[in-house]
């Protein structure tokens, strides 16, 4: 295990295996969702109440998902980063920030475009709505804190406490529809119980959420490649692989 | 089907579109940017390999 670890922290082996894992996220990422548009957009029955506005649903949802999930490996990776002091765990968590803040603005924009004609306004300040907003500057603190110092060890450290320190946010976000009233509906399908939504809707959004973490594999396995030539420039590894 | 029916979206269609117009371009944007970010570091980290 601590080989396996080690080896893996070793940034000409990241780096290598990275650029081999890529293409394969890339290209099923790809496979799914354009898969998933189809039967979400054609396939999926209408529903009852919301029409078609629901189908919304399935590009809302996943990008919800996922900007929870980015920051939780963000903060994850921050956290060994701190403990073990392993430099490409802060390259990672680094890498996830961008991706994580477009998720949670993808959210944020279809969850409003979807509540015009279901709520009857774009923005209500109630407790989902409100925490998936503060998960964006969180996002955008983290990235602005980063380019703030010149020094990358020191931007990882600082970078390093803020996202754990944000990641209390996550829960909130997921248990603010059933902490608080909110006009946002409470959850349908992460529910321990039977899911309450349709099987032949549900399952062009798992294919959906499936797509998007693949793509979030192929878009963090690029970015930690760049990265990890950033912070290894004067590393022997990469004079001698040329 | 019926093409004009699919596009009306049940009187949705702005609503629809929109949504996905928008998933698309954040889409297109993280790849673009993803890339860029790994091409951008490999041609500079080529640049000084030459210069050494």
């Amino acid at each position: 295990m601590w080989l396996w670890i080690h080896k893996f922290g070793s940034p000409p082996h990241a780096y290598r295996l990275l650029g081999k894992l890529a293409p394969w996220f890339g290209w099923s990422a790809l496979a799914l969702i354009v898969g998933a548009t189809y039967w979400g957009l054609v396939e999926a029955p209408r529903d009852y109440q919301q029409g078609d506005a629901f189908r919304i649903l399935y590009v809302h949802a996943p990008s919800a998902w996922m900007s929870m999930f980015t920051y939780v490996v963000m903060a994850v990776a921050a956290g060994i980063g701190m403990i073990w002091r392993i430099k490409l765990a802060h390259a990672a968590a680094a890498a996830c920030a961008p991706i994580g803040a477009s998720f949670t603005f993808l959210a944020l924009a279809t969850g409003s475009i979807w509540g015009k004609p279901m709520w009857g306004t774009w923005w209500v300040w109630d407790a989902r709505l409100t925490s998936e907003l503060i998960l964006l500057f969180l996002y955008l603190g983290y990235m602005a804190l980063r380019s703030s110092f010149d020094d990358p060890q020191r931007a990882d450290r600082a970078s390093a406490v803020l996202a754990l320190v944000g990641v209390i946010n996550v829960p909130i976000i997921h248990y603010s529809v059933e902490w608080w009233t909110t006009l946002h509906q409470p959850a349908s399908v992460t529910k321990l119980d039977k899911p309450s939504i349709a099987m032949e809707m549900l399952y062009p959004l798992f294919l959906m959420m499936l797509g998007f973490q693949l793509y979030f594999g192929w878009a963090i396995s690029r970015r930690l490649r760049g990265e990890i030539l950033r912070r290894e420039r004067n590393a022997r590894w990469l004079q001698e692989s040329r | 089907m019926d093409v004009q029916e699919f596009l009306k979206m049940g009187g949705y269609a702005g609503y629809v579109w929109s949504a996905y117009g928008l998933t698309a371009l954040v889409l297109l944007w993280n790849w673009w940017a993803a890339r860029r970010c790994e091409t951008n570091e490999q041609l500079s980290a080529r640049r000084r390999s030459s210069v050494d």
